[in-house]
C-alpha cells in the first residue's frame, strides 16, 4: 500500500511530505508508548498514534518510519512538523480514533508484521 | 585501516523536546558512514532509550561514542539518583516514571529491556546518589 492509500483509507490531511506520497508502506503499529514502537523493528512502517509531542517524530526517526498518522484530529505543532520535513517522513492527521483507524488499515490489507 | 571516531554530547534535561538530538546527531554521522541500514537503527534505538532516561530519570548528563568499523560503543553518564535494584530495572514494565512523563509516551518501562535487546553488550555501573553509567556496544558484523 502507499501513503496515499493510507491517507485516503483514512480521510486524513497531508501535514508534509506531499513529495512522498507514492512510497510504500509494508506494515503498520499502532501505540500510545513511544518504547513500544522502538521495540517494534519493521521495514516501511506507518505508526499510528494519539500522543502528539516532538518525541513522537524523534521516535520514528530513529525507526526509519516513513509516515505517522496522528489519530482523533491531533494537530502537531511547527516544530514538529519542521523535523518531520527535515527528516523526510510524511505526516497525516485523520479524524477517526485510534481502533477505527487501525481497521479501517487493516480492512485494506495492512498488517502488523508480527503474528498477527 | 582502523579509523576511530570519537563524539562526545552533553545531554541537558531542562527541554524534553530536545531529549534525542545526540541520537539523532550519531544515527545521522552513522548512516553517512556507509554503516548498514540495521547497524544504524540499533544503535539509534538504545542510544535514545538511554538518552530519554537521562532526562527524565537523572537531571541529563553526558554521552561519549566511539566509532570503528568493528563497533559503535556508547558510554552514557549521569549524576543523578542511581539505580537502587538492576534486576529489577531490567524486568520489562517496570518503571518509577511519574504520570506526567506517561502522557508524554515514555515510562512504560520498557527502555532499559530495549536497550538489552538491541545491542549486543550493555553493562550498567551505578551507585546511589552518585549516578549511572551505562555502557553499550552494536558490533557491525
Ligand atoms: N539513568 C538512570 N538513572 C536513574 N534511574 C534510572 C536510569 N535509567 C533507568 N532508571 C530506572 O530504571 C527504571 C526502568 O527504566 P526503563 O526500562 O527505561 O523504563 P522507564 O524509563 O519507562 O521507566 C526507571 O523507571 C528508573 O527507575
Ligand atoms: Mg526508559
Amino acid at each position: 500500500m502507499t501513503v496515499k492509500e493510507v491517507c485516503d483509507t483514512l480521510n486524513a490531511k497531508v501535514i508534509c511530505g506531499q513529495e512522498h506520497m507514492d512510497r510504500d508502506v509494508h506494515t503498520a503499529c499502532g501505540s500510545d508508548m513511544l518504547s513500544d514502537v522502538l521495540a517494534f523493528v519493521k521495514d516501511q512502517s506507518v505508526l499510528l498514534t494519539g500522543l502528539c509531542n516532538q518525541q513522537v517524530i524523534r521516535t520514528a526517526e530513529m525507526m526509519d518510519i516513513i509516515c505517522i498518522v496522528f489519530v482523533r484530529g491531533k494537530g502537531p505543532d511547527r516544530a514538529m512538523i519542521d523535523l518531520a520535513s527535515e527528516q523526510g517522513i510524511v505526516i497525516l492527521t485523520t479524524n477517526h480514533r485510534m481502533f477505527s483507524a487501525c481497521g479501517l488499515l487493516y480492512e485494506k490489507g495492512l498488517r502488523g508484521g508480527g503474528s498477527d | 585501516m582502523s579509523v576511530s571516531i570519537r563524539l562526545s554530547y552533553t545531554v541537558s534535561s531542562d527541554d524534553f523536546t530536545r531529549a534525542g538530538e545526540a541520537s539523532s546527531d550519531v544515527k545521522g554521522k552513522l548512516k553517512k558512514l556507509g554503516f548498514s541500514p540495521d547497524v544504524v537503527r540499533r544503535v539509534a534505538i538504545v542510544m535514545y532509550e538511554g538518552e530519554i532516561n537521562m532526562v527524565i530519570h537523572a537531571s541529563g548528563g553526558k554521552i561519549e561514542v566511539t566509532i570503528t568499523e568493528e563497533e559503535i560503543e556508547m558510554r552514557l553518564m549521569d549524576t543523578g539518583p542511581g539505580i537502587a535494584d538492576i534486576d529489577m530495572a531490567m524486568q520489562e514494565g517496570y518503571s518509577t516514571a511519574p504520570d506526567a512523563i506517561r502522557t508524554l509516551g515514555f515510562g512504560a518501562g520498557m527502555g532499559l529491556p530495549n536497550m538489552k535487546k538491541y545491542s549486543d553488550e550493555m553493562e550498567i555501573d551505578t551507585k546511589i546518589g552518585v549516578g549511572t553509567t551505562v555502557r553499550m556496544k552494536v558490533v557491525t558484523k
